[in-house]
């Protein structure tokens, strides 16, 4: 007897074939709505198919996404981080402190990921260690971590970043191609990997679906989520880095309201909100989604709050479709 | 499926915003801290006045939702890439918007602030709604034009630190002298606390029997102190006058414990920047320190050293108008 014949080749484990199924994924169609977007846009506005505006657009996203690749991975992994735009101003803040006492680009660097780290260890710690929900801690940090820069910059600014620092946010790699992008594009294949590729990846899902038979599984699911915390506090610093240096300036209210855009995005890419599934190209296409919605709009004029009505309203369809498909389909 | 449609009825929708562009025409983008504000409302239809009296320019007004910086830089960004021809715009932060608007004078488009400034190396010019002298002025005359035999006034003032206050009180010193008769018996501070600069108006005026005006140069004193008078009975004796939005003000000038006060107009402030950003724009101004640019039925505005200059003095609401701006701002 050979050993092929004590496998069950004749029953398939899956009644899809690969290509079908990606083809009905999550991901294909958010594609398929972005380029529809991207189509609309350029016929929408002769302003739209330009190099540089392409270009200009991406900062409307590259920031909030390379958060959202580590936020990606904490949802997943069933908990939620909202003090990342608070991580953002305090990080800031920071920096600026810093820049007073005569440090440089490298040192600022430093401080701007040293005090992300540090916020996300903080929020690491009281979720993991002394077990209270993510959510609720979160939002109280969301307070305290932009409390501590208001109290340190009240009404002020700190303004005079050196001309170096300046090359992370409005510095070009080559023609069209901005550093942000190619800091976006980077995280997108490392945090691919990672999630996708690794036994980490793998742990990080399992946490999700069930965190109790990970635990029994010899998964260390105290660690993965501190890990996690970290990652989000880290991206967040590197965010801080970014926008600051685009700013040239900070002041306590950077970065107001980005801890919405950055779970929208995580959300719209196919992340679901209860943990245990998503992907990192998803959040990568939701990224441009929103971009050029945001964008395309704004060429036209369209108020912002039509736009984020119209934010809102793709969020909800995103949502309340897959189930309305499921439900049809059993009909 | 749903969600194409969506997009469609959406980029449909907004095809119809972007219908009433003509290509010829010279396009001001007046961008504001944020959407539905009155204050910027009221800034826009002034805009369109100049927009409609120049005849060949259209008004792009926008803003984000909320007053961020970022947001800004957003709208900013998607007015780049629309090459308008001039951006006037209220900022949100002195120094975020710089590196943007650097970049939209690099790409050939005129850029000046008003109302809430950019830093200098941000935009070619500042329109302020007036200036320290002319408020300085203006609210000492607001309580001389009521007073033509003379008489006692006393002014409550923010905190003793506010440097608009101090500066206001210090110019309004300065031109005493133009106003004889008119005697400044005391300055107290309210601290901008509604109920502190209500308990310093009753103290003003058991302490001053003969008190005749009350000059406010805070939009928070000015409302306690005319509460203070309706409270004490003092309608007709003593004028509460100074800075104030018509808004909160409209009250005060109904029962007659105000009889006028001012601020800046905002109709006239979104005008006289667009007037501004045209003629930058056209090419038949330049901005530069000592260089006059003219504002339509504004006048002239004369730039200094920071290339900032004034509109005019502030606006003077009374019983005749309050009607038109309560609703505004």
């Amino acid at each position: 007897m050979s050993m092929a014949d004590h496998r069950p080749r004749s029953i398939p484990d899956q009644l899809t074939t690969p290509l079908a199924r990606a083809l009905k994924s999550w991901e294909s169609l958010l594609l398929v709505v972005a380029i529809g977007i991207f189509i609309l846009n350029s016929f929408a506005s002769p302003y739209f198919l330009n190099a540089w505006s392409l270009s200009d657009a991406t900062f409307n996203f590259t920031e909030k996404a390379m958060i959202a690749f580590a936020m990606a991975l904490l949802i997943v992994a069933g908990e939620i981080d909202l003090s990342v735009a608070s991580i953002i101003a305090l990080a800031s803040t920071a920096m600026g402190v810093a820049l007073q006492l005569g440090a440089g680009t490298p040192v600022l660097v430093l401080v701007g990921l040293g005090t992300g780290l540090l916020c996300g260890a903080f929020n690491g710690v009281l979720v993991t260690r002394f077990g209270l929900p993510s959510i609720v801690v979160t939002i109280g940090t969301m307070s305290l971590f932009r409390g501590i820069s208001y109290i340190i910059l009240g009404d002020g600014a700190f303004r005079g970043y050196p001309a170096d620092f300046a090359w992370f946010g409005q510095g070009y790699v080559f023609w069209v191609i901005s550093v942000e992008f190619v800091i976006f594009a980077l995280l997108a294949v490392v945090y691919g990997v990672v999630l996708h590729k690794t036994n980490f990846g793998r742990a990080v899902y399992a946490v999700g679906n069930n965190a109790t038979a990970a635990l029994f599984s010899g998964i260390r699911v105290g660690r993965v989520k501190m890990i996690l915390f970290l990652l989000t506090g880290l991206m967040s610093g590197l965010a801080a880095i970014c926008l600051t240096s685009r700013l040239g300036s900070t002041r306590p209210s950077i970065g107001t309201g980005m801890e919405l855009e950055v779970v929208t995005m995580v959300v719209l890419g196919g992340v679901n909100i209860l943990g245990g599934s998503g992907s990192i190209p998803g959040v990568v296409i939701a990224a441009f989604v929103m971009g050029l919605v945001t964008f395309g709009l704004g060429l036209l004029n369209v108020p912002g709050i039509v736009m984020s009505i119209f934010i809102g309203l793709l969020l909800i369809g995103v949502i309340a479709l897959p189930r309305l498909w499921a439900k049809l389909r059993r009909a | 499926m749903k969600l194409t449609k969506l997009l469609t009825t959406v980029a449909v929708a907004s095809g119809l915003f972007a219908g009433a562009a003509s290509a010829d025409d010279m396009r001001i983008a007046v961008v504001v801290k944020a959407l539905g504000i009155g204050f910027f409302e009221a800034a826009a239809k002034g805009a369109e006045e100049a927009a409609a009296e120049l005849g060949d320019v259209e008004i792009i007004y926008t803003g984000p939702t909320d007053t961020t910086a970022e947001g800004q830089i957003e709208v900013i960004n998607s007015l780049i890439a629309q090459n308008v021809d001039a951006i006037a715009v209220s900022a949100n932060d002195t120094d975020a918007l710089v590196p943007t608007l650097k970049k939209a004078m690099q790409r050939g488009i005129k850029v000046i602030s008003w109302d809430s400034g950019v830093a200098e190396e941000g935009r070619m010019m500042h329109l302020n709604p007036s200036s320290n002298p002319l408020i300085g002025n203006m609210i000492i005359k607001l309580a001389a034009d009521h007073l033509p035999e003379g008489g006692e006034v006393a002014v409550l003032s923010a905190t003793t630190t506010s440097t608009n206050q101090n500066i206001w009180i210090e110019e309004m010193n300065k031109v005493m002298g133009n106003y004889p008769g008119i005697e400044v018996v005391a300055t107290v501070y309210g601290d901008d606390l509604a109920d502190k600069s209500y308990r310093e108006a009753t103290g003003l005026m058991q302490s001053y029997p003969d008190l005749d005006a009350i000059i406010a140069p805070t939009s928070v004193g000015i409302v306690a102190a005319a509460q203070a008078v309706v409270d004490a009975g003092k309608v007709g004796q003593v004028n509460v006058t100074g800075l104030g939005l018509p808004s909160e003000m409209a009250g005060a000038v109904e029962s007659g414990a105000s009889q006028s006060f001012a601020i800046w107009n905002p109709i006239d402030l979104g005008y006289s920047a667009t007037m501004i950003a045209y003629h930058l724009a056209k090419g038949d101004a330049t901005a530069e320190p000592g260089a006059t640019i003219s504002m339509g039925r504004m006048g002239e505005v004369t730039l200094d050293d920071t290339t900032s200059g004034a509109m005019a003095d502030p606006f003077v609401y009374d019983s005749s108008n309050i009607d038109d701006f309560k609703d505004i701002f």
